[in-house]
């Protein structure tokens, strides 16, 4: 069973998304990364773009697949974990911490973004 | 036999020679300092001619390939290649007749053109053909560039987004891509046809049109086809048909009949011309008469005289290929149509889609199907044996190599967790597939009793498990012999 951290909300692209301040940090649910399997390369957004929810903001790879990382929320890129562009291993060991993906002043618009329970629920619904 | 092949470089020695030269009985004459090379060449590789001759070969024999055995890689098509195509592309005629021959002197090798431009859009259903395209991908980017053409010549530039469904080749987004176009994802419904609803939602005025392929990457039949059609063109779109799964449908579904407009014939897949490292490919292509004036040109056509001649057509996209596409490969596909005819064509596709039914039925209880229908020409199965603990997709198929058979593809349509991907071809024998079903049903029952033997698999090839991940991280793109020493002494370990 996947971690589901409670003070989070979540998109349905598997993406999570925490309020420090002004602003958020985003990255991929413990459920996403271990769909992916070994995460081996990452293309993230430079600081300063701009992005509508639900937009794409970057390429995640894995040996299985490369997938679209999509905004939960819309907003400016304030910085990117630059830490994972030579070692992306942490989005594997570390989802909701050391593998972060960027930080983003929120524009306001989001996505339909769900709690911890319900993304429990979402995510039973979609083993079946 | 099944031993690891030193790298050519392992194999060096300093002072051996692959060839004596003559003699220098001339003056030397130094060469300009800029042509030199200034990178050391003292490890460069030397070897005598039998030790380079002997570790190629053992490399070649080492090949799997459709002359070897089974080769069920899901959407790729690889049927037995009849060497009678081999004869014929060999022809002196064909063989070496000059792109820069006039017309005059190539009216045989330009007939066999128009020839194949007439098969494949009566096979089809569309009007014009051009042969100009590499392979599949650059079909597909000819067809998109097409539809732009098309639009603008409308003078209707507003349209930016191209629809792909969420169960499509990777090759069709990026199509779009390269083309400029924003792609736009449509949704698969739960008996794995386009979803209609949200197909809807998603054309506008800003539609380019939408890339389909049928039957899709499941293996299925899209029961919506015309309905899907109807939308599209009522929204102004244009429907491309990846003609990547055309094995499935020769002379029973004609796809300009479905509604599309313009569609890639892979003939290196369903036309047999060789196929995965013994190319090239070709990635013809045909629409609708609408369409035909933007084709990529040259294109052959008939004189009023009789003879035939190149021509471009009016408002052409222009070339995509140097001269005449790939011509080894249009003698290869016309022969193949030749050989087998109208009926025969049919009888492919009837048989192709006989031979996955039988697989899945044959292996649905131990693998069980992404949705619960009748296949066409391939059959899409999840690696989830009943019992199995830790046991993936990837596993099986490395299991599959120690049983002599090329794994089916795997992971892909990426809508599927743990897909296995199984396309047999018509040319399988039911002896041939009843020993691919039985390796399969006895990798499920390993499986399920003794896991490790899947987790180590393959046992039996010249290298192990590949560490892919490793291989990913921290590529090594070219020889290094201490990279070679240190991969080396921790693989003994």
């Amino acid at each position: 069973m996947s971690t589901i951290p409670a003070d989070l909300r979540y998109s349905k692209s598997d993406e999570w998304v925490r309020v420090e301040g002004d602003e958020v940090v985003i990255g991929i649910t413990d459920y996403a990364q271990e769909q992916l399997g070994d995460i081996v390369y990452l293309e993230l957004p430079q600081v300063g773009a701009t992005f509508a929810p639900g937009e794409s903001f970057g390429v995640i790879e894995s040996v299985k697949a490369s997938s679209d990382l999509y905004a939960p929320v819309g907003g400016e890129v304030t910085a990117v974990n630059s830490a994972l562009e030579h070692d992306q291993q942490p989005i594997n060991s570390d989802p909701y911490g050391a593998g972060w993906l960027v930080r983003m002043r929120p524009s306001g618009e989001e996505e339909e973004l769900m709690d911890a329970a319900a993304y429990a629920a979402y995510l039973e619904g979609r083993s079946h | 036999m099944d031993t690891y092949e030193p790298h050519i470089y392992e194999l060096s020695a300093p002072g051996k020679h692959g060839a004596n030269l003559p003699r220098l009985d001339v003056p030397e004459t130094p060469l300009p300092a800029a042509l030199l090379r200034q990178d050391d060449m003292n490890d460069f590789p030397s070897l005598t001619e039998p030790e380079v001759i002997r570790h190629y070969t053992r490399i070649s024999q080492r090949n799997y390939a459709i002359d070897t055995g089974f080769y069920p890689l899901g959407s790729c098509t690889m049927k037995y290649n009849p060497k009678i195509h081999e004869e014929a592309a060999r022809l002196p005629g064909f063989a070496a007749a000059h792109p820069l021959h006039d017309a005059s002197l190539a009216q045989g090798a330009l007939q066999l053109m128009y020839e194949l431009q007439e098969y494949l859009g009566e096979i089809s259903g569309f009007d014009a053909v051009s042969l100009q395209p590499a392979a599949g991908a650059q079909g597909e980017f000819a067809g998109i560039l097409t539809f732009r053409a098309y639009h603008l010549d409308r003078n209707d530039p507003q349209r930016t987004e191209v629809l792909v469904p969420d169960a499509a080749h990777g090759t069709n987004p990026a199509t779009a891509a390269m083309a400029g176009f924003k792609v736009v994802e449509v949704k698969s419904d739960a008996r794995g046809n386009v979803d209609l609803e949200d197909l809807k939602s998603k054309l506008s005025p800003h539609t380019v049109g939408m890339m389909l392929t049928n039957p899709n990457t499941l293996g299925l039949f899209e029961e919506h086809i015309v309905e899907v059609a109807r939308l599209v063109h009522e929204a102004g779109g244009l429907l491309y048909g990846d003609g990547a799964n055309f094995n499935a449908i020769l002379g029973i579904a004609r796809p300009g009949e479905l509604g599309f407009d313009f569609m890639h014939y892979n003939l290196h897949k369903t036309f047999t011309t060789p196929h995965g490292g013994g190319g090239p490919g070709s990635g013809a292509v045909g629409c609708t008469a609408a369409l035909a004036p933007f084709l990529p040109g040259p294109r052959v056509r008939r004189a009023e005289n009789g003879a035939y001649e190149l021509f471009t057509p009016e408002k052409s996209i222009g070339r995509l290929k140097a001269f005449h596409g790939n011509f080894g490969m249009l003698v290869r596909a016309w022969t193949y149509i030749r050989s087998l005819g109208a009926a025969g064509l049919r009888e492919v596709s009837e048989t192709a889609v006989l031979n996955a039914n039988y697989v899945r039925v044959m292996l649905k209880d131990l693998y069980p199907q992404a949705v619960d229908r009748i296949c066409m020409h391939e059959t899409v199965l999840k690696g989830q044996v009943p019992g199995a603990q830790g046991v993936r997709t990837l596993d099986i198929a490395k299991r599959l190599i120690d049983y002599g058979f090329h794994p089916p593809t795997v992971y892909f349509p990426l809508i599927v967790p743990e897909a296995l991907m199984i396309e047999p071809t018509e040319t399988e024998s039911k002896r041939t597939l009843d020993s691919f079903i039985q390796a399969m049903r006895q990798i499920a029952r390993e499986a399920v009793e003794t896991p490790d033997m899947l987790h180590e698999a393959p046992t039996k090839a010249p290298v192990r498990r590949l560490d892919e991940v490793r291989a990913a991280r921290q590529p090594v793109l070219r020889y290094d012999a201490e990279a070679f020493a240190r991969i080396r002494e921790e693989g003994a370990r």
